[in-house]
């Protein structure tokens, strides 16, 4: 899983019916001490995030197992909001 | 699946409610890797060498329960013999 940071939101009105009422944000991949590194994702939010939060992501089919994610064409879900990264 | 080593700790209050109970890592894939979060499955802890399982099969760590994971420690390493 990914540790990101949401730098914006993507709207799209014709999309499959099965992503409808889902909030797609953009995310930045981010390292543990919350530095910005290379390259960026679109995924599906289901714990209500919100701009400039710390997100955890889960990538690839396992994204799918999310909450309300079942069964929909997604590979990028948003499945917590980070409080605090321990590191020793 | 690969080797790492725990780095660290995620905390995270509002998420997905199947991880909730369940403890989130900081692991550096060994021996030069990018650090990926990962669920732990077996009790690993801080400076551990652990056995990192990820993509869909991560989630098999958990049946019957469906846990959103691409990446699980599913064992922890007591020693690596190796020759080179």
């Amino acid at each position: 899983m990914l540790l990101a940071r949401i730098v914006g939101t993507v709207v799209a009105t014709r999309k499959d019916p099965r992503l409808e009422g889902k909030k797609l944000l953009i995310c930045r991949q981010i390292d543990p001490d919350g530095n910005d590194e290379k390259g960026y994702l679109v995924a599906v939010d289901t714990v209500h995030a919100g701009f400039r939060e710390h997100v955890l992501i889960v990538q690839g089919s396992s994204a799918r197992m999310a909450q309300g994610c079942k069964d929909t064409p997604v590979d990028a879900a948003i499945v917590g909001i980070v409080d605090q990264v321990a590191q020793d | 699946m690969y080797l790492g080593k725990v780095i660290g700790r995620v905390v995270s209050t509002v998420k997905d409610a199947s991880l909730e109970g369940r403890k989130l890592l900081l692991i550096r894939r060994l021996p030069h890797g990018p650090a990926v979060v990962a669920v732990d499955a077996v009790g690993a802890g801080a400076g551990e060498t652990v056995y990192v399982c990820r993509g869909r099969e991560a989630a098999f760590a958990f049946k019957p329960q469906e846990v959103p994971t691409e990446a699980s420690i599913v064992a922890i390493v007591d020693t690596i013999e190796r020759e080179l």
